[in-house]
């Protein structure tokens, strides 16, 4: 009847105060909260130090120190931190790189050109990139490639892994479940012993021993390297996704493949991988933020990748000690990334699911019936449960 | 060649062959490089004295011990850490899941948060960035000092510890003592070594949450239904209920979360903790016994990783077995 009454009948049905259990806890964890928050706030707003003047020390930061913020240091570093010691007049190439890949994900996840279109950009717009990186065209003098960094480094580590690795990952799934006992023990071991041994054992092979294995007087270049390394590691555990597609197209298929006279390689290509790669696109879209987090790692053999440039910049004496800073702003920028991609992932698990492609013929996605979240993030959980689960 | 089996054999023969030929051709270049370098190689190094320094730990090591020594304490510093990230990933894992379906609006609310950032940005920046928090604690001199005898400074945590002293038959409580510029007496804790366990905690338990989560799903609603008319009290419902029925489905996918914390321990070497992967990269790059040093370094991940992966599977079918003569 009153005009208050409106608004506690809106507090009654917010989730938080449905009950008194919720509201209790919602006074008592939102205190716990807005205490943490007004700390965060007086830190990183309040008492920050936003920017410095031309040349001057980092002295009007230290003042601050541990009452504000130094995002100062994010200004002044902001271009190296994203394009690491690229030339600073031609920073224009790695910024447009970076948009290359960019566009290159939004257009994987339009739908409608999910064919060989999708195929053709993973193989162009990754090569413009490196193009641009490189130069040597008109206009643009060569940068090589121990001048690359930061974000694009980041993108292109990862893009070019992921891409390269695939048809890598393809065969050894199809050789693991190969009936030819020789390949399928090849296949078996080479994915069970990358999957058993950190990614850093494997940077740090590639930064020593790689060297070792051409012939002397020739040298790879380090970001080669590192990519080698990061293709040799990604193809084993797209693999492992792969064949949980493979796993998922139900026996019939074959049968009914084999009965139309299709040989193995026929029946392979045009009836069983496409229905497996199709019921492996969300747990391939996880595995590639698992590992475009993981390129990270390259910094332990001294390349300067998005948090490698980061961590640069923290070696300067002018801003030793102003690590927070730097981290919590390359943090946000991972962050955008992978939760963007993540959400995007969630919802492809939904409209991929069982029910939701009988258009399709819903047998084919028999073997994918499940509600569950648990497996969203990585692939390689959730190929390791299918396969780990007792029959 | 129309025989299928007879063309089984021969795919085989020139896959083995063609793999054989390119191991061989990489193996003869590096005998050949290694010889032009003067590099012996083989394993002999290992018996040589070390000459460097590790962090003091549980283990003794000086820089006149060997190799070997060198690298059994980066072992036994991997294995330390990961033993005890996974009994605290674990722990805090399961809080995480149960909170993610709270009935609490504000419970569920955090740890989606909470999940969602540890998730989403980079085990190796997460660790930088504990690691970086550590190095922003006051100096020894102004050490916090939250209870008796206990000091947190950018050089550790400094506890008190229990100490026989000789002579008396009964042990001390010894507090750390200032002195020059740290702590002595008592037990601490490096602060590469929190650094790396708080991260390694974190962000496993972030991703063992939402497969807690998930098993918790997996059990169908009519059993806790059954349980609440039955009258058991919620917490009840849950750890007698509800989890033991989520175990088979959390298990696998837990298994191999845990087998990453071990592997993701190796990015100790990106804070300065003295891991298997530390000691390794410092002892391949002062011998030059890189083949050597990282096939060392690959073997013992492997064991640890098959072992406990055994031993989580034995587990995982002890669990399957109870679950079905209860059935």
């Amino acid at each position: 009847m009153t005009a208050g009454a409106r608004p506690v009948a809106w507090i009654r049905r917010a989730p938080m105060f449905r009950d008194r259990t919720n509201a209790i806890a919602s006074v008592v964890l939102g205190a716990a909260i807005a205490y943490a928050g007004v700390g965060f706030v007086r830190w990183g707003i309040v008492h920050a130090v936003w920017s410095l003047p031309e040349d001057a020390g980092s002295e009007t930061c230290r003042a601050v120190r541990g009452e504000g913020a130094c995002w100062a240091v994010v200004a002044e570093r902001l271009r190296f931190i994203l394009f690491g010691t690229y030339p600073f007049a031609e920073q224009w190439r790695p910024a447009a790189a970076c948009v290359l890949f960019v566009a290159l994900y939004a257009a994987s996840s339009v739908r409608r050109w999910c064919n060989w279109r999708l195929l053709a950009l993973w193989t162009l717009l990754p090569s413009a990139a490196v193009t641009l990186l490189r130069g040597g065209l008109p206009g643009m003098p060569v940068v090589p490639s121990e001048f690359w960094g930061g974000l694009p480094l980041t993108f292109l580590l990862s893009t070019v892994g992921f891409a390269v690795a695939f048809p890598l990952a393809i065969a050894l799934a199809l050789g693991r479940r190969s009936p030819l006992p020789a390949v399928k023990a090849l296949c078996i071991a080479y994915i069970e012993v990358v999957r058993g041994v950190p990614l850093a054992t494997f940077l740090f092979m590639a930064a020593v021993m790689f060297p070792l294995f051409v012939p002397e007087g020739r040298t790879i270049d380090k970001v080669l390297r590192a990519q080698a390394a990061l293709v040799m590691v990604i193809a084993a555990y797209v693999a492992e996704v792969v064949r949980g597609g493979l796993q998922a197209v139900p026996r019939g298929q074959y049968e009914a493949a084999a009965s139309l006279g299709l040989t193995y390689w026929p029946s392979t290509l045009l009836v069983v991988l496409p229905q497996a790669l199709r019921v492996s696109i969300p747990a391939l879209v996880n595995t590639f933020i698992a590992f475009f987090k993981d390129t990270s790692l390259v910094t332990v053999i001294g390349l300067f990748d998005l948090l490698g440039a980061a961590r640069a910049v923290i070696v300067d004496a002018k801003w030793v000690g102003f690590g927070i800073e730097v981290y919590l702003f390359v943090a946000a920028v991972y962050f955008a990334f992978c939760y963007g991609v993540s959400r995007y992932s969630q919802h492809l698990e939904r409209v991929l699911q069982p029910d939701a492609v009988i258009d399709q013929g819903s047998a084919v996605f028999n073997g994918r019936g499940r509600g569950d979240a648990s497996h969203r993030h990585t692939g390689r959980q959730q190929v390791v449960r299918r396969s780990a689960r007792p029959a | 060649m129309s025989d299928p089996r007879t063309r089984a054999v021969v795919a085989q023969v020139l896959v083995v062959v063609g793999v054989a030929a390119a191991v061989s051709a990489v193996a003869v270049q590096a005998v050949i490089n290694l010889r032009a370098r003067g590099i012996a190689s083989g394993f002999g190094f290992l018996g040589r004295a070390a000459g460097f320094e590790i962090a003091p730990g549980p283990l003794e090591f000086t820089s006149r011990d060997t190799y070997a020594r060198a690298l059994l304490v980066g072992l036994h510093n991997t294995l330390r850490v990961s033993l005890l990230g996974i009994v605290l990933a674990t722990l805090l894992g399961t809080a995480v899941g149960v909170a993610r379906l709270s009935n609490v609006w504000m419970a569920s609310a955090i740890a989606r948060g909470y999940v969602e950032a540890m998730r989403n940005t980079p085990l190796l920046l997460q660790l930088l960035f504990w690691y970086s928090l550590s190095q922003a604690l006051p100096a020894p001199r102004e050490a916090l000092n939250p209870l008796p005898g206990v000091f947190l400074c950018f050089r550790g945590l400094f506890l008190p510890a229990l100490r026989g002293r000789a002579g008396y038959p009964w042990v001390a409580l010894e507090r750390p003592v200032l002195a020059g510029f740290g702590f002595h007496g008592g037990t601490s804790i490096s602060p590469e070594f929190a650094a790396l366990l708080v991260g390694l905690t974190t962000c496993t338990a972030a991703f063992i949450g939402e497969i807690v989560r998930g098993g918790i799903l997996a059990v169908d609603k009519g059993q806790g239904e059954a349980a609440a008319a039955l009258g058991l009290s919620r917490s009840r419902i849950l750890r007698l209920v509800v989890l033991p029925q989520a175990l088979p489905v959390i298990i696998p996918p837990a298994t191999s979360q845990l087998l990453n914390l071990v592997k993701n321990s190796s990015l100790a070497v990106a804070i300065g903790y003295a891991d298997l992967i530390s000691i390794t990269n410092t002892t391949l790059n002062q011998t030059g016994q890189a083949i050597e040093a990282i096939a060392l370094a690959m073997a013992a991940y492997l064991v640890v990783s098959a072992s406990l992966s055994l031993a989580l599977n034995a587990y995982n079918a002890a669990v399957l077995r109870r679950g079905g003569s209860r059935a």
